[in-house]
């Protein structure tokens, strides 16, 4: 980074606010035991500029705090070289997100304090301690449980005083009414007042129940937040910034349009523009499917996330961070979304009917017993009782600690599940549908023929300086049969056409066959001819190399019977070949983005449930419009940040692990519901009967909760 | 049982004091890592001196 005008260095640049690293958070995807933590931290903490490591091998992150000139990619570097894959983080989102997890754990503990000391004075109550000592017994009850309430039943109160403050109810509602009334009936009862049953367990043990459910719910809620943040934070790509005297590296959010920007080989380019200098092949696969390189000169324009793949381009931007072409495509499939978020969950549908039961049944409860026996009192405790008995615990326990269970269950297997409401939709998948270029296929290309082991080392030395695709594969290629590649001189590179140099006074060219040999007809598109002097040319057939585990990943699917589809924006020649190797008969090739939010729209409305996997900027609309969806890591950001379920792993088995798994969550959901709701059946009658004592509703509710937290927590056979 | 005047002020400062202790581990921050704190254990690096 150098900075050679004064003046700029003088003047701060709005950009420099907002330094692209002081202290690092890096995702780790691969730690998985002290070995790793120890090597991580080791690896790390010995480089110069690094002043403090801690992994979090839970969250897979590691926390590295640094001098200011420390950049995350050195960090990075040093760990690839340990064996680990890391990215960087932004954490800004974050913010604030563990602190109300550690305020909610805080208000379980005196809840749950107090609960317990609580219940060890009411035992004595129940087994018949009389006058004074029930008296005292009352009055150091009230003492404990009144603060506590007050401390840790807050945030119901605080919901249900909004909700009531916009004429609404809402589940807090029931909840802080009875927390609220069996609380003031007990202390009335233990100032002596009235005879009744103390109530102030009950109030203490609703309060820490459904504080741990809301707890495990804040968990799923963080982990899919957090999920969210880390893979858009994965791709706040940087820009090189080209400004009188000198470049300068700035994150590509950064960019105002106008600015002028240098693309080398082997980015992304970071914002829309029109081309200032250079000539180019340009990967679009990210934005079309395309497997095949698009050639671009000055004066054309280019895209935000497509991949500069042979000369360097100076470009000026036109549009650049939110507005770039990418980012608007997002906004309007964030509508689309929206109309997924509205999915209503099992416990929201159940929360709906659920809460105005509840205070029909008080409210019927407390009309009933006032004109049947005329007493107020008698009339409020079994209003009291019907509420404490009602509330919903278990029914708040059912779902997150399924929820939690199973996502952090799959996260171990390598899918970040990022939707709250992913798993239940998850559970409802019949067909799953894939792009090809990045998701069945790894989007390398792989030499597909052999070429003599002289052609293939004259090849690899007028390819190694390349970053296009087929030169790599012929690098990789020559690096798999062990050969050296040739020493070639005169090395120039020819944008759209391919590589030229010499060799022992030979003239060498590798390249398009139409520009190798313009004088032979020239065969399918990816081929690459070699050659040597004037000899006839040496030719080099490549193709897409599909993903080690696609066949068994979809032979698996298909024999959970679930149906299997692509959708590819390719040629149908590439297309026909994949599917012809995977056996696929649902296959279209040329796939426009709406043209596969069509498809899918069309499959949802015959009444198809699809999961869509797919990684590029084409699938996004699709992503959206399915009922889930799934993006490998490799993936545009713009996909990533839409799908509720991203992959880390390269293998695609974990897909039907995930609908496995969601299936059997969805299940425990149902079972956990059905248990919940037992509970009340039974205990309901005998609260309106007025039997059901201050004690009857501590046993129900605690069995109730530990049942349900049990089930969910039940390994699988 | 005038033993109660002792031992109820007793139970509940033992309660407050595990409450205490709770408070305390929470601050710390020692619910944010289990699944790092579990495989911890298995690390030799500060056997002899602890981490400064």
């Amino acid at each position: 980074m150098t900075m050679a005008c004064p003046g700029c260095v003088a003047a701060p640049d709005v950009r420099d606010a907002s330094p692209v690293a002081s202290d690092i958070t890096l995702h780790l995807p691969d730690i998985h035991c002290a070995v790793c933590i120890a090597a991580v931290e080791d690896g790390l903490g010995a480089l110069p500029g690094v002043k403090d490591v801690r992994v979090n091998l839970t969250q897979k992150r590691a926390y590295v705090s640094v001098q200011r000139d420390v950049d995350a990619d050195s960090l990075i570097d040093t760990l690839a070289r340990l064996g680990h894959r890391a990215q960087v983080l932004d954490t800004g989102p974050l913010a604030g997100q563990s602190a109300v997890g550690r305020d909610l754990l805080m208000r379980i503990g005196v809840a749950g304090f107090a609960m317990m000391n609580v219940m060890l004075l009411s035992v004595a109550v129940w087994s018949g301690a009389a006058d004074a000592t029930r008296e005292v017994f009352h009055l150091i009850a009230a003492a404990i449980a009144l603060p506590a309430v007050a401390f840790s039943a807050r945030p119901f109160f605080a919901s249900a005083f909004r909700a009531l403050s916009v004429r609404r109810l809402n589940m807090d509602v029931p909840i802080a009414l009875a927390i609220g009334l069996s609380a003031v009936v007990s202390l009335a009862g233990a100032l002596g007042l009235s005879d009744r049953a103390s109530w102030f367990d009950a109030a203490l043990a609703l309060t820490f129940f459904l504080l741990v459910g809301r707890y495990l719910d804040h968990l799923g809620r963080h982990a899919a937040k957090s999920a969210a943040a880390d893979l858009a934070a994965l791709a706040s790509p940087q820009a090189v910034l080209v400004r009188d005297g000198g470049d300068q590296v700035v994150r590509a959010d950064a960019l105002v349009p106008g600015d002028i920007i240098r693309v080398t080989p082997g980015s992304r380019i970071p914002a829309d523009g029109i081309i200032l200098e250079g000539r180019t092949e340009l990967d679009c696969a990210a934005l079309t499917g395309e497997t095949m390189p698009d050639l671009r000169a000055v004066g054309e324009l280019v895209a935000a996330g497509e991949m500069n793949l042979t000369a360097p381009l100076l470009v000026r931007c036109t549009r650049a961070g939110t507005d770039t072409t990418l980012h608007r495509l997002a906004d309007l499939i964030a509508q689309a979304e929206m109309q997924k978020s509205r999915y209503a969950g099992l416990a929201d549908r159940a929360a709906r009917i659920y809460a105005p039961a509840v205070h029909l049944l008080g409210l019927g409860a407390f009309v009933g017993w006032w004109w049947a026996t005329g007493e107020v009192g008698r009339a409020l405790e079994v209003a009291i009782s019907v509420l404490v008995i009602t509330c919903p615990c278990a029914l708040g326990l059912a779902v997150p600690a399924v929820s939690t269970v199973t996502t952090a269950r799959l996260f171990r297997m390598g899918l970040l599940v990022k939707s709250r409401t992913a798993l239940e939709r998850l559970s409802e998948i019949d067909e799953v549908v894939f792009d090809k270029t990045g998701t069945l296929t790894t989007g390398i290309m792989a030499l597909k023929n052999a070429p003599s082991d002289r052609d293939l080392a004259v090849a690899a030395g007028l390819a190694v300086g390349s970053s296009h695709p087929l030169s790599r594969a012929i690098c990789a290629a020559a690096k798999q049969r062990g050969l050296t590649p040739a020493t070639v001189q005169d090395l120039e590179e020819t944008a759209g056409a391919g590589v030229s140099g010499s060799l022992d006074g030979q003239r060498l060219r590798l390249g398009r066959p139409e520009w190798v040999a313009p004088d032979q007809t020239a065969p399918e598109a990816s081929e690459v001819w070699l050659q040597q002097g004037n000899n006839a040319p040496a030719v080099f057939r490549f193709a897409e190399e599909l993903r080690p585990d696609a066949l068994a990943c979809i032979a698996a699917l298909r024999a959970d019977g679930i149906g299997v589809a692509l959708l590819s924006g390719d040629a149908p020649g590439a297309v026909g070949r994949i599917a012809g190797a995977l056996g696929l008969t649902e296959a279209h090739a040329r796939m426009t983005p709406e043209g596969k939010a069509a498809w899918l729209q069309a499959r949802a409305d015959a009444g198809h449930r699809v999961l869509m996997v797919g990684d590029g900027l084409n699938d996004t609309g699709a992503l959206a419009v399915a009922h889930a969806s799934l993006a490998p890591a490799t993936a545009l950001d713009a996909a990533r940040t839409l799908a509720d379920v991203v992959l880390l792993s390269d293998s695609l088995m974990p897909i039907r692990e995930a609908l496995a798994q969601s299936r059997r969550a969805r299940r425990r959901m149902g079972q956990n519901m059905g248990l919940a709701l037992g509970y009340n059946v039974i205990s309901v009658p005998l609260a309106l009967a007025g039997l059901a004592s201050p004690l009857i509703a501590a046993i129900a509710m605690s069995t109730s909760s530990l049942t349900v937290s049990a089930n969910a927590m039940r390994s699988t056979k | 049982m005038n033993v109660l005047v002792f031992l109820i002020p007793v139970s509940v400062t033992l309660g407050l004091l595990g409450l205490g202790c709770f408070v305390w581990t929470l601050r710390h921050r020692q619910y944010e890592d289990p699944e790092g704190d579990r495989q911890r254990v298995l690390d030799d690096r500060w056997d002899d001196a602890p981490r400064q």
